[in-house]
């Protein structure tokens, strides 16, 4: 039992991660329908970034945190600007490609800076908790808890603002959304801006915990993919549930059945669940160019 | 015989520089690159013909090439087989997978597509790194033996020792390769990979089984990678699970594509070209996939058809003239 619970509480701590990670990628693939698959190596960015500006620059965790989610809502908006608006109107692999050419210079990048080794960024909150047996740390409850936060207040910049209204409406109607005035180029950018803020983020909330290498956006960016899919493209919803739900899969499978194919599982299902819905499991079918 | 050689003598001059080059490179290392990008060539064409004709974009190529390497490398070494059983047997081996897990992945489509077939290559890349009984785990399979001697009554024997044999040898099967893509393209199923490419829902009205089609062209493609990988695993003499890395993937996306797609020529072109200039820039190494991404970038967005397509609009453009 203990064991059970210790697993779900990976497994949410995990699909905190995730969902962020999700969040921003469902805007950007379920709305502006970009498959932006750099979109992982843009978390592996925003965790170095909070690592140099802790350890070189001298940055508390906090002010760190944040001035990486900016830095990184900069690049986001520049990597739409540069790759993926010249691609907007090809077919999708174009724009699929481009995104391979992107996350390459990425990993070239941060390589070249700092080595193919892997870091940890300097824990904020030492110490543990033991609660009924389960092992917490006082890092991994504040993943959990900044997450729930996030994602409540990107909802209400989507719902409450002028802003996040003009996304909506771009989801709705792109077409329609022109005809009233809203100005689409500036709707994409800033969608990049905040989905590659919300990667930077989570990778900087889990950094302190996990090992930060050059490598690891790629396996962010497919599980991201993953988790849209089945969530449904550009639900939001969808994306949160889908991000904890692999979580849990991955916690538990890695628990009970085996570590080493822990990142099976989660492929595994998308196979799985696309090979008997090929739309996704809230199938909103994605319109093809 | 004047208009033959009007209308083909520049592959022939192709033809017979390739078979007379290892005449003229002395350096070891620059044939083994030479070696590399026939094999290469191979994998390219496979990827071009599911990509490029068939416009489904399998991500899980790295994955093929992978079993055709550990298909080999397991059959001539646990099971100490000859390996001109091995190598058609493992390209088999992986055509059969293709079937199994084409059947899965191509009921979906576009972006969807190449998301399922990166997340396969991935689970193979897993398999073959964690399955120690069979696959070594991460320290993979070393020993595997070059191609065995074919004996030929009277003459003696050929043997792949040496790189101009293992040479021969590679550029033969990419000359079986653009055969029978060659052969497979200009027929009435290569015309139906097109129109899939084209437009799936128009020749599904025309009575083209869309999802068969597709499966055909996939499978096809996953034999002949594998058949790279194989050859790949005998003439290197190891392998570990790096081969099945989405960077061989890469490798042979940035071939197709900046060689030219939906063309012949183009992929061989790129599989060619990239790796020597690779060599000839080994000073900017560090930099490689930087320059690579920069590439892939700049040809998607001003050069979707590659190379080959530039050439053919400047040669429009000339004629126009």
């Amino acid at each position: 039992m203990e064991l059970f619970l210790q697993q779900i509480f990976n497994g949410v701590m995990l699909g905190s991660t995730y969902a962020l990670v999700a969040l921003g990628l469902t805007l950007v693939f379920g709305i502006l329908q970009v498959p932006n698959f750099a979109h992982g190596h843009m978390y592996m960015l925003g965790a170095y970034v909070c690592f140099f500006l802790m350890t070189v620059a001298g940055f508390a965790y906090w002010p760190a945190l944040a001035a990486a989610a900016l830095l990184l809502a900069v690049a986001g908006g520049l990597l739409e600007l540069l790759v993926f608006r010249p691609l907007r109107n090809g077919p999708h692999l174009n724009a699929f490609i481009a995104a391979l050419g992107a996350l390459m210079i990425l990993e070239n990048v941060v390589t070249l800076l700092w080595g193919p080794r892997a870091y940890r960024i300097p824990n904020p909150y030492p110490g543990f908790l033991d609660v009924y047996g389960v092992m917490m740390t006082p890092q991994r409850l504040l993943v959990i808890a900044a997450a729930i936060v996030l994602i409540v207040l990107l909802q209400l910049f989507i719902k409450k603002t002028k802003w996040g209204g003009t996304i909506e409406a771009v989801a709705q109607n792109s077409e329609g959304a022109r005809l009233v005035g809203i100005n689409a180029d500036r709707v994409a950018t800033m969608t990049f801006a905040i989905a590659t803020a919300l990667a930077a983020v989570a990778a900087c909330l889990v950094a302190p915990i996990f090992l930060i290498a050059p490598g690891m956006g790629t396996m962010v960016g497919m599980k991201a993919f993953v988790i849209v899919i089945l969530g449904g493209l550009g639900s939001i919803p969808g994306a949160i549930l889908g991000g904890y739900l692999l979580g849990l899969i991955e916690a538990l499978g890695g628990g009970y059945l085996s570590a080493a194919y822990k990142d099976v599982y989660g492929f595994g299902a998308l196979v799985l669940i696309l090979a008997i819905k090929p739309t996704g499991l809230f199938g909103k079918e994605i319109q093809d160019r | 015989m004047m208009q033959w050689f009007k209308r083909n003598g520049w592959y022939a001059a192709i033809l017979v520089s390739a078979l007379i080059l290892p005449l003229y490179v002395e350096n070891r290392y620059f044939m083994q690159v030479l070696n590399m990008s026939c094999l290469f060539a191979i994998g390219a064409l496979a990827l071009n013909l599911i990509l490029g004709c068939t416009g489904q974009a399998s991500l899980a190529h790295g994955g093929f090439f992978a079993i055709g390497a550990y298909g080999v490398a397991v059959m001539t070494t646990s099971l100490q087989w000859s390996f001109w059983v091995a190598l058609p047997l493992a390209a088999l081996l992986a055509a059969v997978v293709g079937l199994l897990v084409g059947a899965l992945a191509l009921r979906t489509r576009g972006a969807y597509f190449a998301i399922v077939t990166l997340c396969l290559g991935e689970i193979i890349h897993l398999v073959a790194g964690n399955w120690l009984a069979v696959t070594g785990g991460h320290n993979g399979i070393m020993g595997i033996p070059p191609p065995d001697v074919i004996p030929v009554p009277f003459l003696g024997a050929i043997g792949f020792s040496t790189l101009s044999a293992q040479y021969y040898l590679v550029l033969s099967m990419l000359l079986l390769t653009l055969l029978t893509m060659h052969r497979l393209v200009k027929s009435l199923k290569g015309l139906a990979f097109m129109s899939i490419r084209s437009n799936e829902v128009l020749a599904e009205s025309l009575g083209i089984n869309s999802f068969r089609t597709k499966m055909t062209a996939f499978a096809i493609a996953d034999f002949f990678v594998a058949l790279a990988g194989g050859l790949y695993a005998s003439l290197i003499g190891s392998i570990t699970p790096s081969v099945a890395s989405l960077k061989i993937t890469f490798d042979f996306l940035l071939f197709v594509l900046l060689g030219g797609v939906a063309t012949l020529a183009g992929p061989v072109i790129g599989a060619f070209t990239i790796p020597v200039l690779a060599e000839w820039i080994q000073f900017l190494q560090d930099y490689q996939m930087m320059i690579y991404g920069f590439l892939l970038i700049i040809v998607t967005i001003y050069f979707p058809m590659g190379l080959m397509g530039g050439i053919a609009r400047i040669r429009q453009k000339l004629e126009k003239n």
